[in-house]
């Protein structure tokens, strides 16, 4: 160890101490204005607004990071789309939750109810997903109340995407769209644990996603009925099914349009197939490679 | 993941009376992707002679081709087919050989005798043997299928209750495994005939 001179304690008078407590600051993520009014114990008692955690005494913080975050990531492989169309927002999930190769679940809820207006997708953490979605889910009936109107997609995602960057590098693994329909008609945003955030008109997450994109690309017309756009939400995920082995289970579809979100349907992949293809074709299961005969 | 994982798949086989089933998955995949949803897995030696090899397709397709080889060989020299010990012997050896830099196959092994006494044997991917009297099982959904084969079997069950058993073991375990599925392939095997069947099953 080097001794400390004269001269650097001149260039650095002030060394704070950065691991006093080792709680995590969570002060940046209060919104500059309270969203209800000064003083009004009546409704913030009983839950803090932002929930503050305690982050883990090691000292290898980043090391004994790395090796929880293998710990708590079940719900890893799945397949989740949402795209805009002239009536409204489609939104649709596999069910599956797989532990390495094992199924854990075959009937997982992917597709998360915030409120009668808006709905969530999860991919990546299961508990990461479903907590800061019913977080969300707080905030915008708090910003509902305040401001005796419902919350914009826009702003629910930019509140969502605003929570996941103060926690980034931190391990949370959050891979979400945020579809909905206000004032300004259907809007859908992805939201990941990145700290990324991107409107678009048509998305799709998850280890399945590549599968599902191909078939939504090829079908997606703008000006589809709300029929045909379930029929090519629930094929795209049918087909994301079949090629990836961490998605399967339940293919559900949710529509959102002025009215509120509905689902439309949940179909178990497993017909699904066979209704798809009714016929199996009693093809020849030779596989051996014969030699060619002198010519 | 290990390399036994890279392709997935599910292999059992089951003693009967007098007779033996033989049962794998139909998927080929590279890791989460699945493939092809027709592959082979289970092999012919001869009449009442078959083997699965689980683990990593490319070997599994070798070491079947040196199988055949060597089996040939021993038919051309003894003008007999081999008794499924003596095969189980025979795989074990050629396992063995490439004990430090093995097939990753952990094959299955099912067949009957002379005396029509059915034989079952499973093996590590260097050759260590292991015969059971009820079932052996191999692949990715390996756990998943002792659990069900445990809790189905029956002993001495006749030839259509055993092809039940064996397809109903077979189709609940690779429901839990994300790498192998999407259809069965039977083979059912008594003094008189063999059956070969493709199960219909879950495409996810």
């Amino acid at each position: 160890m080097r001794m400390v001179e004269e001269g650097d304690r001149k260039l650095y008078p002030f060394r704070p101490y950065v691991c006093d407590g080792m709680k995590l600051d969570t002060s940046g993520l209060e919104s500059t204005a309270p969203v209800f009014g000064i003083g009004n114990e009546f409704l913030s008692s009983g839950f803090q607004m932002t929930p503050s955690f305690q982050l883990p005494s090691a000292t290898d913080f980043e090391g004994f990071q790395k090796e929880a975050i293998q710990m708590v990531k079940p719900a890893k492989g799945t397949t989740t789309l949402a795209f805009i169309f002239k009536h409204g927002v489609m939104v649709a999930a596999d069910s599956r939750a797989s532990m390495g190769g094992y199924i854990s679940s075959q009937s997982v809820k992917k597709i998360i109810e915030i409120n009668p207006y808006m709905l969530g997708t999860m991919a990546g953490g299961a508990a990461d997903c479903q907590f800061w979605h019913r977080n969300l889910g707080i905030k915008c009936r708090l910003h509902e109340l305040a401001n005796k109107r419902r919350i914009t997609v826009t702003g629910a995602s930019k509140l969502l995407a605003n929570i996941l960057y103060s926690y980034r590098g931190m391990g949370l693994s959050v891979g979400t769209m945020i579809a909905g329909w206000d004032e300004t008609g259907p809007g859908l945003y992805y939201v990941d644990s990145e700290g990324g955030r991107l409107k678009g008109m048509r998305f799709s997450v998850g280890s399945g996603s590549p599968y599902a994109y191909g078939v939504l690309d090829n079908g997606y017309r703008y000006d589809m009925t709300i029929e045909e756009a379930a029929e090519l939400a629930r094929r795209a995920i049918y087909h994301a099914t079949f090629r990836d082995g961490a998605s399967g289970g339940v293919a559900s579809v949710y529509y959102v349009g002025s009215e509120g979100w509905k689902k439309l349907s949940g179909d178990d992949v497993g017909e699904l197939h066979y209704k798809y293809y009714p016929v199996v074709p009693a093809a020849s299961v030779e596989h051996e490679m014969v030699e060619v005969g002198a010519a | 993941m290990s390399i036994f994982e890279y392709n997935g798949s599910a292999l059992v086989a089951m003693v009967g009376k007098n007779c033996f089933a033989i049962a794998a998955d139909r998927r080929l995949g590279v890791q989460l992707q699945t493939i092809a949803t027709d592959f082979q897995r289970i092999y012919k030696m001869h009449d009442r002679l078959f083997i699965g090899l689980s683990g990593l397709a490319t070997d599994a397709q070798t070491l079947y081709q040196r199988l055949v080889f060597r089996h040939k060989l021993y038919q051309l020299r003894e003008e007999r087919d081999m008794k499924p010990e003596t095969f189980a012997n025979l795989v074990s050896a050629i396992l063995y050989e490439k004990r430090f830099g093995p097939y990753f196959c952990q094959p299955v092994i099912a067949g009957l005798s002379d005396e029509d006494k059915p034989f079952i044997c499973t093996m590590d991917s260097i050759g260590a043997k292991e015969l059971a009297k009820d079932f052996v099982v191999a692949g990715t959904a390996s756990e998943s299928l002792y659990g069900a084969c445990e809790a189905m079997y029956k002993p001495d069950l006749e030839p259509e209750e055993l092809f039940e058993t064996i397809s109903q073991a077979l189709l609940a375990s690779v429901d839990r495994d994300c790498l192998s599925g999407w259809g069965g392939h039977v083979y059912l095997v008594t003094p008189t005939e063999i059956k070969e069947r493709i199960l219909k099953g879950r495409m996810d």
